[in-house]
């Protein structure tokens, strides 16, 4: 019988809860495994070339993809030691579009 | 030219072998040549969903390590001449499958002229799901309007357009669909399940067909034929719609609106 369900109140609206849940693990899981899977080689291979000229830190490479509308930055930032003279550390940059 | 399609989920229940047996018995019926392989290795399903369980003799397992020939695997469908269906092994693990094999068979399955091959791929995305989908030309993804059946969809999207043999080689990309199944109009009318919309706008990617939940499903699995051929069923009518459009119809979307129910059923309805 469903005579007294008009007295119940109605349960709270769970389809559009369940939407917005999943529209941001989804994006979030996107934004993850989108991430190109070489930058980890890529930056030890730089780090290697690099070395080659400068004596740098294993850490000093950064390196990371960002996406901007439709297109993709390759953002690398090397921080080279500091010489002799106090001038503090230089950082090269490169982008890809 | 053969086509090859995926039938796929990640998730599992979703109703994937329901809709590869269905898909092929409605191409078949369309008079297209066609082939439906269960990639399951160790678990097989549709060989029972397709009503063959007693024929099967060899299995895909046999073939790939050729122990056997194609023909002598393939079992003719009792219903459509022009279909066949090749039952995973039941002994064997998925390790059982590899990449050269799943290759050669369906080089052969070409060559033997199909027009389709479609493959029920099992759940998860290991060996068995990444293999049945490797080689495809265009994929349904089998989703329920359900929070982890969604997500686990995405999951698999993403795996599409990176891990088969389209996207490696850059062969244009892997055709998607949506398939929504289990699907209760008067629960998404209720708020109480997320709608077509909702699902294409956080998957991004068009729907192929709505299946509505439906008595008839379980039952013809119950008899071992494919819920397309229930012609009295919603779900086999949505099944017939769902083939049209993949062989390039244009059909509106039915039962996917809440039945209106009188004031009587209303106070008294189940």
């Amino acid at each position: 019988m469903r005579l007294f369900d008009f007295l119940r109140s109605r349960p709270k609206n769970t389809a559009s809860v369940a939407k917005e849940r999943l529209r941001i693990i989804v994006a979030q899981e996107r934004a993850q495994t989108g991430r190109p899977d070489y930058l980890p080689l890529l930056r030890r291979e730089i780090l290697e070339v690099i070395r080659k000229y400068v004596n740098v830190d294993p850490d000093a490479i950064d390196i990371h993809v960002e996406r901007e509308g439709d297109s993709e930055v390759l953002e690398l930032s090397v921080a080279l030691p500091e010489r002799n003279a106090p001038g503090g550390s230089v950082a090269a940059a490169a982008g890809e579009a | 030219m053969t086509e090859i399609i995926v039938v796929t989920s990640g998730k599992g229940g979703v109703g994937k072998t329901t809709t590869a047996a269905s898909l092929a018995v409605g191409l078949a019926r369309r008079g297209k040549k066609v082939a439906v392989i269960d990639f399951d290795v160790g678990l097989r399903n549709l060989d029972l969903i397709m009503g063959c369980e007693r024929r099967v003799v060899y299995d895909f397992v046999n073939v790939i390590h050729e122990e056997c020939t194609l023909k002598q695997a393939l079992i003719k469908d009792k219903r459509f001449d022009s279909l066949y269906v090749l039952a995973a092994s039941q002994t064997r693990d998925k390790d059982a499958l590899n990449k050269e094999g799943v290759e050669r068979v369906l080089k052969e399955l070409t060559d033997e002229g199909f027009d389709y091959v479609v493959c029920d791929s099992p759940a998860g995305i290991e060996k068995g799901a990444s293999l049945a989908m490797y080689f495809a030309d265009r994929a349904v993804v089998v989703v329920n309007p359900e929070v982890s059946s969604v997500r686990d969809s995405d999951r698999i999207l993403g795996l599409l357009s990176s891990k088969t043999r389209r996207a490696e080689l850059g062969n244009g990309p892997v055709e998607q669909h949506l398939l929504l199944t289990r699907y209760n109009p008067e629960r998404v009318a209720g708020g109480d399940m997320m709608g077509i919309d909702d699902v294409k706008e956080i998957l991004g990617i068009e729907v192929l067909g709505v299946i509505p939940e439906s008595q008839g499903v379980l039952s013809a699995s119950n008899a071992g034929v494919p819920v397309i051929l229930d012609d009295q069923s919603d779900a086999g009518k949505a099944y017939e719609d769902a083939v049209a459009r993949l062989a390039g119809e244009t059909r509106p979307m039915r039962f996917i609106d809440a039945q209106k129910k009188g004031l009587f059923a209303r106070i008294f309805g189940s």
